[in-house]
């Protein structure tokens, strides 16, 4: 397998191509700091409610870290593991359908046809006003 | 039921690369997709297909027109540049709830494919917006691939307005959604650039934020969950790979048709877009550039010109004044559609034709045009008939008329014959009066010039 260098989602802004627009800052000591738990937190709404989930995302970062150490110069960077196959494009023709009811059987709460959510995004509270969180 | 990844639609591509090729933009033999995280509840999936990396067109730029100053007489075209355009999926939709405190999803649309199309900053405001999302529409339709209706959703416009002083950096902008029409459309912008000079210049300043039009207020007003820059965290879409296309030069030998597109082709089949149909008409009809716009931006009304066109006799010039003038006056006074009009175009071409017959005159085609409105199904012929609208044909008669006419005012004679050009004028009427009507002006005064020489 020829050496290919594939792009985080989360790496630093190395200058040169700015493809993604996240800007997590990656002490050098590799310690997560407070703001980057929260942004983290919700992007992806995920809980790192303990000092011991923020220590494995440190030692995952560090883990993935160990890619810097591969030589790249003179690579052209890959696009994804399908980038050599072919896309493929499915005629115009409708094939399945009319499964509403069954469909709208998966949620709890329906209004006619509609699903029912919570008004708008609920934001999180800040992290020092938080009560714990039970990991489920 | 089994769980699918997503499967890009061939019609999708087809009406991409044809509108990508309509807006003059360079097509991408390859172009990427990708994921743009973010959460809200009408997008189950957390994430929306799109391609932000590397877009299936770009670089392109749509012409469009500008009536200038206030009577609307005069046409200036404009340009504005495209930057980009995307193949992405949608999301569904929803509707908000603030009574009972919950949001309801329709998720009928989501995962269905869109086309977005990206302009640059080259427009300064409301009017020019309209303009150019009108042109819009129209190159939609002509190539078939949306409707472009926006009362229906089927075309969305989202605004993105900012100020700055001349020769300055372009200023924060701010997002306008929810224009659900091209009237909406104009009056949000140029009301959001003026909210935004009032603000600058009270010492303010402009949030990068996400604002609604609200008709009811006539205003725009920031809209909730859309504070704050969002962070997409954007990934390479893992289950679709690149998307290739193909010219003719290019096409691989033995691949199933199915699964290649051919850009050459694609442009070999486009229709004529309503630049191409302006054209036409002014070349062939020798109309004004501003008369075939107003042409092709009435539903209709094109079809309806053309219909008139191949069942008259009358010039081109004459049909596309009563079309314009006469026709559409009236259908905008009474609030109508072109497919409304109790007029039809057999009907006005039959006018016409007794017009350039001069069977009538121009007054009495006047007449007998209103009569027709009334939508009672008789033909122009019954209405002259009924009503006495023919003009006089014999000559000798009218000859006597003008004589007599003369004979009993003689004072109007001698102010004529010394110049006078109000004496002339009152001659005329004095005949047309003596006619009831049915004789032409001009053959009057001809007649009065010659028996007074």
């Amino acid at each position: 397998m020829s050496a290919r260098a594939l792009w985080l989602a989360f790496r630093s802004g190395l200058g040169g191509r700015q493809a993604f627009s996240t800007k997590v800052n990656l002490q050098g000591s590799g310690r997560i700091t407070v703001e980057v738990i929260e942004h983290l937190e919700r992007l992806a709404l995920v809980d790192f409610g303990s000092r011991e989930a923020v220590a494995r995302l440190e030692k995952a970062i560090a883990f993935a870290d160990r890619l810097r150490e591969v030589d790249t110069d003179g690579v052209e960077p890959m696009e994804s593991v399908l980038e050599d196959r072919c896309l493929y494009l499915r005629s115009d023709n409708v094939a399945e359908g009319n499964c509403a009811e069954e469909l709208l059987q998966n949620s709890r709460q329906v209004v006619e046809e509609y699903f029912v959510a919570p008004p708008g995004n609920i934001s999180l509270p800040k992290l020092g006003e938080q009560e714990s969180f039970q990991h489920s | 039921m089994k769980a699918q990844t997503e499967v890009l639609n061939r019609r999708c591509v087809e009406a991409a690369v044809m509108t990508g090729l309509a807006l003059n933009c360079h097509i991408n033999k390859k172009s990427l997709f990708d994921r743009k995280h973010y959460f809200y509840s009408d997008l189950p999936a957390g994430y929306q297909i799109t391609q932000q990396r590397l877009p299936i067109a770009a670089n392109g730029s749509l012409t469009y027109g500008v009536f200038m100053g206030n009577k609307q007489s005069r046409m200036a075209t404009k340009t504005v540049r495209i930057r980009q355009i995307q193949l992405e999926q949608d999301s569904g939709k929803s509707l908000h709830d603030d009574l009972r405190s919950q949001t309801l999803i329709d998720l009928n649309r989501a995962g269905v494919g869109l086309l977005e199309v990206v302009l640059e900053p080259d427009l300064c405001c409301g009017e020019e917006a309209a303009a150019v999302i009108k042109e819009l529409q129209l190159i939609l339709q002509a190539l078939g691939t949306s409707q472009a209706n926006m009362a229906e959703g089927q075309l969305r416009v989202d605004a993105n307005i900012s100020v700055h002083h001349p020769g300055e950096p372009l200023g924060v902008r701010t997002e306008v959604k929810n224009l659900n029409s091209i009237r909406f459309l104009a009056k949000a912008i140029d009301h959001e650039i003026q909210r935004q000079i009032n603000e600058l210049e009270s010492g303010g300043e402009i949030l990068n934020e996400t604002r609604s039009f609200d008709c009811k207020l006539g205003c725009t007003v920031p809209m909730r969950d859309k504070e704050g820059k969002q962070d997409y965290r954007f990934m390479p879409e893992p289950n679709l790979p690149p998307l290739v296309l193909y010219d003719s030069a290019s096409l691989p030998a033995g691949t199933e048709s199915q699964q290649v597109i051919n850009i050459d082709q694609i442009r070999d089949a486009l229709p004529e877009l309503p630049s191409a149909t302006r054209e036409r008409l002014v070349r062939r009809y020798g109309m004004l550039p501003e008369h075939s716009f107003t042409l092709l931006n009435e539903v209709g009304l094109l079809q309806f010109f053309q219909n008139v066109m191949k069942e008259t006799r009358a010039e081109p010039k004459k049909v596309t004044s009563w079309v314009l003038n006469t026709l559409l006056g009236y259908l905008k006074h009474h609030n109508l559609a072109v497919s409304e009009s109790p007029v039809t175009s057999s009907a006005l071409a039959e006018l016409l034709d007794l017009l350039d017959s001069k069977a009538i005159s121009s007054a009495a085609a006047k007449q007998v045009f209103e009569e027709l409105w009334k939508g009672e199904a008789k033909s122009a012929a019954q209405v002259v008939s009924e009503k006495q609208l023919e003009l006089m044909q014999d000559r000798e008669a009218l000859e006597q008329l003008c004589q007599s006419t003369m004979e009993g005012h003689p004072q109007v004679v001698t102010d004529m014959k010394s110049g006078n050009p109000r004496a002339i004028n009152k001659l005329i009427g004095l005949v047309r009066k003596a006619t009831l009507n049915r004789a032409d002006p001009a053959e009057i005064k001809d007649i009065l010039e010659r028996l007074s020489s």
